[in-house]
């Protein structure tokens, strides 16, 4: 009794977990049921029941209830689907003007709208598109065809290379110094070398109109939760889940209401990257001292000098970190969005990994990364420039950037110019090398990836068949065998001693959605291998984390790296583990683990170094030894950020699962791929990516209700 | 006092959802107790007073007396919850937006505790800031913060960020600031409090120096006794959004109303802060030597001088006629007697 007394809590716990157990052994499995591979569940089985909700049939395999939850929910993505159908297709006709055939045309109001904000993206798309590399259809969109005819020089020549390159060379010196400088016109050399300048600019000029159009819209709704609680609120269940949903669930039904291509893709993009912005509009809004709002107004500031004069200038960093976010969600976007027609390197991505012609993914991914970096340290050296003053500049010192530019321009149009004679009758190396046009290196890889397949199979085999039927298999059916009344008690009780009646509501209602949906077993499967990849990368980061911490130097390089992998869209992860270890599971487990790894590394590393040097030399001073100090002290306090690394550990491993579906697994991700091919696929893919956030809103809360409250507890809160 | 330039009439400040409700109910007399059972917390509890032009009066309290929401009141960033205030005459709570912010622009100016400078702006632009939203041209308005620049002495600094500047340097910077549209009311909220104390001290006196020149009506927060008694014509004291006294810093001194005021008083070395005015004996008597000291000296000054005399010392104002007198055990008295009566 001394003992309970003493902790409770840990009794709590056990109790838990033994009512867990009791219930798992206490329910049996049903006869009937076998984990259902493939789609068998939209075929009529004499094993199946069925329901009708709203109109709509829903089938099912019956179990025991205290087994496998029957999918109450199964109705939703059908009536998801067929209200966007109807709102696409029949709500709201109204009589339009139709340009080309001259007449009123009935339509649909929200065809119509979305029809016009496809043609608008396209345009925008296509005029930056036409800048970078050249082209007709922005002129003719302005003129027409007729015209471009009869004058054939009208059309866009494009910027060559050579400008681009030393464009961005000059913007990153000016924003940062010379190493980024360098590193933006090697990178941007390097691209063109390679022959991956088209499928680059391509990219680029997705992000050059999604990013701003987000930014926008971002700043604006950031704005209007600043200023409204009731807009807070309403954005705030919205922005929850867009940061736990996997990013090209939402591809789906963009499909449906926008169709193929760049500009669906553009707006989809925009839906992702926008909640980044807002949240740290908020943020940076937020964290203005009240004093500097007060001088503001006793200036005589009215609201709307107080916004754009005092508030977003004096917020400016962290809405520049804003744009750096929006700007990676826009990059990451552009290449997940492959998947619904997006062109660029990400397209070319996919095709040499469908090809599995790995030598050419790796180009494809390298440029990708090398983009990625250059994209990130660019936007976060423009956060973190602070204004200079240049009053007293000449007019050359002020402008000599732009006037560089000007130079360059001309450089790279004589440039062109001279190439024309120089490649007569072949490609103008000097105004744009065609697309694998340029030196390649792919063959060098794949004999590469060859080599090591032909060398090293027998190893890499044993090992993949050992941990699949050793590890995997075991770990899945555990999972499998778990009866859900039993997890549902197991989830709810663990969110009740850790957050109380709230946490647990919250956590039930999270459950619940997936229990009573359809896909309950694949939402097991998820959580499996995101279990297995999470728990390997905390052991390997929290480990990498502490012994980097031991060194000033390691640690700040560790964090480099960090931010370096951080960058990378998660699909370029796949590549070399395909490389490696072909088409298995294994292979999306260790793309999970590696990417996993970098926020448990990460915030093990600053846990430990937010703790107050106070406190150190406190410890020191008591005469404790390093390993005492480690433990005693350091580990405590930096404990509750390392578990909000373990948070983001679960995002991460639950974005690479269900991106790994693209390699073919068997859970909620290889669903949302089919749904992505599937003509009634949008309900369906929306609601299975809902499932996966609240997978990853359940260990959210229950984390964050933790750390809150432990950091309370060490009051540093 | 004819014509006070700041009057508030029974001024109420409470935070709380019902908090309106709670006061009309409360007829005025507010308790914070109850109020606060009720989910209500007292700011500002029925604060009387008028400040006259040219007056500098010194609101002082401890953290949490509310002596910083009151001062919000009157430059209305809160709005008060009950009471009235007249800024020259004018209701303030009756006025609208547009022209509460034409009162900003023209009559008030207000210097913060944390110096709430513009990062993004250097110190010329910060001063100038207040100008530009104005709508005053741009050059107009640089050279005018010029002038502010040079009169808090940072010239050679103009064009320096906020982040580049020391403490005092930025406190001058919110100075000049708050003066750059020449209001008539100044407003000061801890304007020294995060200051080192040699610098407090230096701006201090570079304050009154200010003042001197400028001769505007101001309300200064402190929540340091000696600061106040140093700068104020009259002294508020405040507890728990109410003011305990509302007085000349000598008749603090002298005779402080509450027990909690006298603690202040306690510790203060009165020969720094009495003026020979103040313990003097307006009925001229016969016995009196040859010296002659001038009313409105500080006793710390001339102490030394009439502790010397046997006789009893002559007080003369400015046109040298005399007014009283003082012997040396009075001054022996001030100084030392009668602080802890009590004891």
């Amino acid at each position: 009794m001394e003992f309970i007394k003493k902790y409770p809590k840990l009794f709590q716990w056990l109790f838990l977990l033994i009512v867990f157990f009791a219930l798992c052994f206490a329910i049996d499995v049903p006869e009937t049921y076998k984990f259902i591979r493939g789609q068998a569940e939209f075929v009529k089985d004499p094993n199946q029941s069925s329901y009708i909700f709203l109109g709509k049939e829903v089938r099912y395999y019956a179990f025991d209830v205290f087994w496998r939850l029957p999918p109450l929910l199964g109705w939703l993505p059908i009536w998801i689907n067929d209200s966007l159908f109807f709102i696409m297709n029949e709500w709201m006709p109204m009589e339009f003007w139709n340009e080309d055939t001259q007449e009123f045309k009935t339509r649909p109001l929200v065809l119509q709208i979305s029809r016009g904000l496809t043609a608008f993206m396209t345009f925008l798309i296509e005029l930056i598109r036409e800048i970078l590399l050249g082209g007709l259809e922005t002129i003719v969109a302005f003129t027409s065809w007729d015209w471009i005819d009869k004058n054939p020089w009208a059309e866009l020549p494009g910027l060559p290379w050579t400008i681009v390159a030393a464009g961005a060379a000059i913007l990153s010196y000016k924003l940062s110094g010379k190493g980024l400088a360098l590193f933006a016109g090697l990178t941007m050399v390097y691209i063109s070398l390679f022959g991956q300048w088209k499928p680059s600019m391509q990219t680029l000029s997705f992000i050059l109109v999604a990013a701003p159009l987000s930014f926008v819209f971002g700043l604006g709704l950031g704005i209007a939760a600043f200023k409204s609680k009731r807009v807070e609120k309403a954005l705030y269940p919205i922005l929850l889940v867009m940061q736990t949903m996997p990013q090209y669930a939402v591809l789906v039904p963009a499909l449906v209401l926008f169709g193929v291509g760049d500009h669906a893709a553009v707006i989809i993009t925009m839906v992702v990257a926008v909640p980044p912005m807002i949240l740290l509009t908020l943020l940076g809004l937020r964290a203005i001292p009240p004093e500097v709002i007060e001088a503001g107004r006793m200036s005589g500031c009215n609201n709307w000098q107080l916004m754009f004069k005092v508030l977003i200038p004096t917020a400016r960093r962290d809405i520049l970190i804003g744009v750096n976010q929006v700007i990676m969600v826009c990059f990451s976007m552009a290449v997940i969005s492959a998947f619904i027609g997006a062109k660029g390197l990400g397209f070319n991505l996919l095709l040499a990994l469908n090809q599995l012609n790995i030598g050419l993914a790796l180009e494809a991914g390298l440029c990708i990364s090398l983009i990625a970096i250059l994209l990130d340290k660019m936007s976060l050296a423009w956060a973190n420039k602070q204004t200079d003053y240049f009053g007293n500049l000449t007019f050359f010192q002020r402008n000599k950037n732009i006037l560089f530019f000007c130079a360059t321009i001309v450089i790279g149009i004589v440039l062109a110019y001279i190439g024309t004679f120089l490649f007569k009758g072949s490609f103008n190396y000097l105004f744009e090398v065609p697309h694998n046009k340029g030196i390649s290196t792919a063959d060098f890889w794949n004999k590469g990836v060859d080599w090591i397949f032909d060398t090293f199979f027998i190893y890499i085999k044993a090992f993949n068949t050992w941990l699949i039927q050793e590890v995997l298999q075991p770990m899945r059916a555990l999972y499998l065998r778990m009866p859900a009344v039993a997890t549902l008690v197991l989830v709810v009780g663990a969110g009740y001693l850790i957050g109380g009646i709230r946490s647990a509501l919250v956590v039930c209602a999270l459950t619940l959605f997936i229990a009573l949906s359809p896909w309950w077993d694949r939402a097991l499967v998820t959580t499996y291998m995101a279990t297995f990849g999470v728990v390997i990368s905390c052991i390997i980061g929290f480990t990498v984390g502490t012994l980097c911490f031991q060194n000033k130097n390691s640690a700040k390089f560790m964090l480099g790296i960090c931010d370096i992998f951080q960058t990378f869209p998660s699909f370029v992860y796949l590549i070399p583990v395909m490389m490696l270890f072909g088409i298995t599971d294994t292979s999306v487990l260790i793309a999970v683990i590696v990417y996993a790894t970098i926020p448990a590394t990460r915030y093990t590393i600053e846990g430990l170094r937010s703790v107050p040097s106070g406190l150190h030399d406190a410890a020191t001073m008591s005469g404790v030894n390093k390993f005492q100090r480690l433990t005693k002290i350091e580990f405590p306090l930096a404990f509750p950020h390392m578990m909000l690394g373990l948070n983001q550990t679960i995002v991460f491993a639950l974005f690479m699962v269900i991106i790994g579906a693209f390699i073919g697994t068997e859970d909620l991700g290889q669903y949302i791929l089919k749904a992505l091919s599937d003509k009634n696929g949008a309900g369906i893919g929306l609601t299975l990516g809902i499932c996966v956030a609240f997978i990853g809103l359940i260990f959210d809360n229950l984390i964050r209700t933790w750390v809150d409250k432990r950091k309370k507890h060490l009051g540093i809160a | 006092m004819s014509n006070p330039v700041i009057k508030c009439e029974s001024v109420y400040k409470i935070f709380g959802e019902n908090a309106k409700k709670m006061l009309q109910d409360s007829n005025g007399n507010v308790d914070a107790k109850t109020f606060q059972k009720n989910g209500c917390i007292v700011g500002v509890n029925n604060a009387s007073f008028e400040v006259s032009k040219g007056e500098m009066l010194v609101v002082m309290g401890l953290s949490g007396s509310g002596k910083s929401t009151l001062l919000r009141c009157i430059s209305r960033l809160t709005d008060a919850t009950g009471g009235k205030i007249f800024i020259e005459g004018q209701d303030l709570l009756q006025l609208n937006n547009k022209e509460l912010i034409e009162l900003r622009r023209n009559k008030m100016g207000m210097v913060f505790q944390s110096f709430a400078l513009l990062p993004h702006k250097t110190v010329v632009e910060n001063i100038a800031f207040p100008l530009q939203i104005k709508g005053i041209k741009t050059e107009d308005s640089i050279s005018k913060a010029m002038d502010m620049v040079k009169l808090v002495g940072l010239d050679g600094r103009e064009n320096y960020f906020p982040r580049e500047l020391s403490g005092g340097q930025q406190q001058r910077v919110g100075i000049a600031r708050s003066l750059a549209v020449e209001p008539d009311i100044w407003f000061l909220d801890e304007p020294f409090s995060a200051l080192d104390p040699l610098i407090r001290k230096e701006m201090q006196d570079e304050f009154l120096r200010l003042q001197d020149k400028l001769q505007k009506t101001i309300m200064f927060i402190t929540h340091d006794f000696d600061e106040a008694l140093k700068l104020a014509d009259r002294i508020a004291i405040m507890k728990d959004g109410i003011i305990e006294q509302l007085d000349t810093p000598a008749n603090i001194v002298l005779n402080p109303a509450t027990e909690y005021v006298r603690k202040f008083t306690e510790e203060v070395p009165r020969e720094k802060v009495l003026l020979i005015e103040d313990v003097m004996d307006p009925s001229t008597t016969e016995n009196i030597g040859n010296l002659r000291v001038l009313r409105d000296e500080i006793i710390e000054n001339v102490a030394e001088k009439i502790l010397t005399q046997e006789k009893t010392v002559a007080v003369i104002d400015n046109n040298n006629k005399i007014v009283g007198s003082i012997n040396p055990t009075k001054i022996i008295n001030t100084v030392f007697g009668g602080r802890k009566n009590n004891n």
